[in-house]
């Protein structure tokens, strides 16, 4: 039998790949590629938060507070004991999922707004501790000085660097969130989402796929500050404050809860618009929250919603030339 | 200097308790949070400095005046980003109210600029009440935030408004099947909660002798903590947590440095919430 089909979104994702590879050949202004490395954080940020809220349906207003942590972690363990950027970015994404873990155990036990709250209060906590543990942090004084990465014996130096460094970062986080919510646990999250009793009733233990949303989203956020620390090798507790929460949550439900595809679309839309849009500046913010008002009212869904992105990972591309049939004998 | 802190406390929690207010008519009504009741704080702090710096009009009548603006404001921001989702997920009015709450500050920023204002007046003049310093303006928090409390109870318990709120929040098709007109009353709570939140921002920016536009989002949130403290839907619940919280922050503020203050709202909430996941008090489910 001779007929080939290949998954559309698998040709897309490689042709976007392909682009983004090629993409600094074109775009040789270092300012644009940094850009463009902001917002692959940001694509990392909201995928994992669309995991914990999109997928398992636990809204956290907290998000920016995994992303600090990271990012401090690593910053800190790289300028105290001088540690390679590997360890220092994987010791912020494991802190990162510790606080997955004391920010999941209160929040399994909430529902809808209370929980909202609850991660609210926990990012604003973060951010005070952030701000006033001054011997650790050097408070609104911030961290400078933080090195280029080291990775065996690439220097990330150049801003080219440094967005192929994202941009591995990303298309990693991307593929295992996409792996993970085609899988078992993407399945359990998102039947408690809809009906966590139900799930229940068929000997999960909910609360511990909950938790594990919280761990493995937290710990992706904090990957990706630790990844900006880097990048930007200057941190301060201003980068990680409430607003940052609520952007990284606009570019999720913009884009559509619970949709990968809406996520990355999502990030990218509003990270890379206000600088491409230069003179909309000041109207960035207010920008951001009609964007979300706007979008819970006259299409909840998002822009790729949930729905749409099933059937579109379902669609495939026939490879075979149109007009011959191959099947013989199939009429 | 205990009894000014003390004082201080009591100034801070009458203001917390007038927004935690706002707050529980809202929840007790519709059983949601208005995440941008924050801001209509905060406009009604920017309305009556407007009134009083370009106007030219006296204080009192520019509190009365933005008290009205913030009322509106209220009934407006119910049509926009409550009514349409009645009937949407329970997240949708948090999203949407967060995005009225950015446009709100933003938009304020925008028009009055993101820098603070001060005024001076003279609501700062301090007195001798026996041995202790009291200002002018700690006593006009207090004395308004009363008249407030006690207006809302008389309306609630002895007006028709007022009783149809209650039944609302009771049992909302009760009440509708009762002939009350249920949109209308809405309107009317956000009114009346709205109000008495643009007249906390007022007497804050006048206690403090400045206003910007963020001002509304720790206020706004810790609001929210007293409101939890109280227990959700009781309005003299809402008035002791504020007046808790009020108390614990000025206290700890002689104790601790004062950058960790803020960090007690948040904990307490923490804690209530955890020990109480539902609420202090038991709600029937919806």
């Amino acid at each position: 039998m001779f007929s080939k089909e290949v998954s559309l979104y698998k040709v897309i994702a490689f042709g976007a790949l392909i682009v983004l590879l090629v993409m600094p050949m074109f775009l040789q202004k270092a300012y644009y590629l940094r850009i463009f490395g902001i917002a692959g954080i940001y694509v990392m940020l909201a995928v994992s938060l669309n995991f914990i809220s999109g997928l398992a349906g636990q809204f956290s207003l907290g998000h920016a507070a995994f992303y600090g942590i990271g990012a401090y972690t690593a910053a800190l363990v790289s300028l105290n004991f001088s540690a390679s950027f590997i360890i220092s970015i994987v010791a912020g994404a494991l802190v990162s999922m510790i606080a997955g873990v004391f920010v999941g155990l209160p929040a399994i036990r909430l529902r809808q707004v209370y929980l909202a709250v609850a991660t609210l209060g926990l990012g604003e906590i973060v951010r005070i501790v952030l701000l006033n543990w001054t011997d650790v942090t050097r408070g609104p004084m911030g961290l400078p000085g933080i090195p280029n990465p080291l990775i065996f014996n690439w220097e990330v130096n150049s801003a080219v660097e440094y967005y192929y460094l994202v941009l591995i970062f990303a298309a990693v986080t991307i593929f295992v969130f996409h792996a993970l919510s085609r899988g078992k646990l993407g399945l359990v999250l998102r039947a408690v989402r809809d009906n966590e009793q139900a799930v229940r009733t068929t000997g999960i233990n909910t609360t511990l796929y909950k938790l594990l949303a919280f761990v493995i989203g937290g710990g992706f956020a904090g990957l990706a500050g630790g990844l900006f620390a880097f990048m930007s090798s200057y941190i301060s507790p201003d980068n990680f404050m409430f607003n940052e929460s609520i952007i990284i949550l606009a570019m999720v439900v913009i884009g559509g809860l619970g949709s990968l595809p809406g996520s990355i679309v999502g990030a990218l839309l509003l990270s890379l618009a206000p600088e491409f849009l230069r003179f909309l500046d000041d109207y960035r913010m207010i920008t951001f929250g009609l964007m979300l008002l706007l979008m819970i009212l006259f299409r909840p869904e998002g822009l790729l919603s949930e729905h749409w992105a099933n059937s579109f990972f379902k669609k495939k591309l026939s490879l075979k030339p149109r007009g011959i049939n191959y099947d013989i004998g199939n009429n | 200097m205990f009894v000014e802190q003390f004082l201080n406390g009591i100034s801070l929690g009458m203001i917390y308790a007038l927004i935690a207010i706002g707050f529980t008519l809202i929840f007790g009504v519709l059983n949601l949070i208005n995440f941008a009741h924050g801001e209509i704080y905060m406009i009604g702090a920017f309305v009556a400095f407007t009134f009083v710096t370009i106007g030219g009009l006296s204080l009192p009548v520019a509190f009365l005046l933005s008290i009205i603006v913030a009322g509106f404001m209220g009934v407006l921001m119910e049509r926009v980003a409550f009514r349409p989702l009645r009937k949407s997920f329970p997240e949708a009015t948090l999203l949407a109210t967060l995005g009225l709450s950015i446009v709100m500050k933003e938009a304020a920023t925008l028009i009055w600029g993101p820098e603070t204002h001060t005024i001076s007046n003279n609501a700062q003049t301090m007195f001798k009440l026996g041995s202790v310093n009291v200002s002018l303006s700690q006593v006009s928090i207090f004395v308004v935030a009363l008249l407030f409390m006690i207006g809302l109870h008389l309306f609630l318990t002895k007006t028709y408004w007022g009783m149809a709120i209650r039944a609302l929040a009771q049992n909302r098709e009760a009440a509708s099947l009762m002939g009350v007109n249920v949109n209308l009353i809405i309107s009317v709570t956000f009114a009346i909660g709205s109000a008495m939140g643009g007249a906390a921002g007022v007497l804050t920016g006048s206690y403090y002798g400045a206003f910007y536009p963020s001002m509304g989002f720790l206020p706004g949130l810790k609001a929210f903590v007293a409101m939890v403290l109280g227990g959700l839907t009781s309005i003299p619940g809402a008035v002791v947590g504020g007046l808790f919280l009020g108390l614990s922050e000025s206290m700890a503020s002689s104790y601790l440095p004062s950058g960790w203050k803020d960090a007690i709202a948040f904990i307490l909430l923490l804690l209530v919430l955890l020990i109480f996941p539902q609420g202090i008090t038991k709600r029937k489910e919806a």
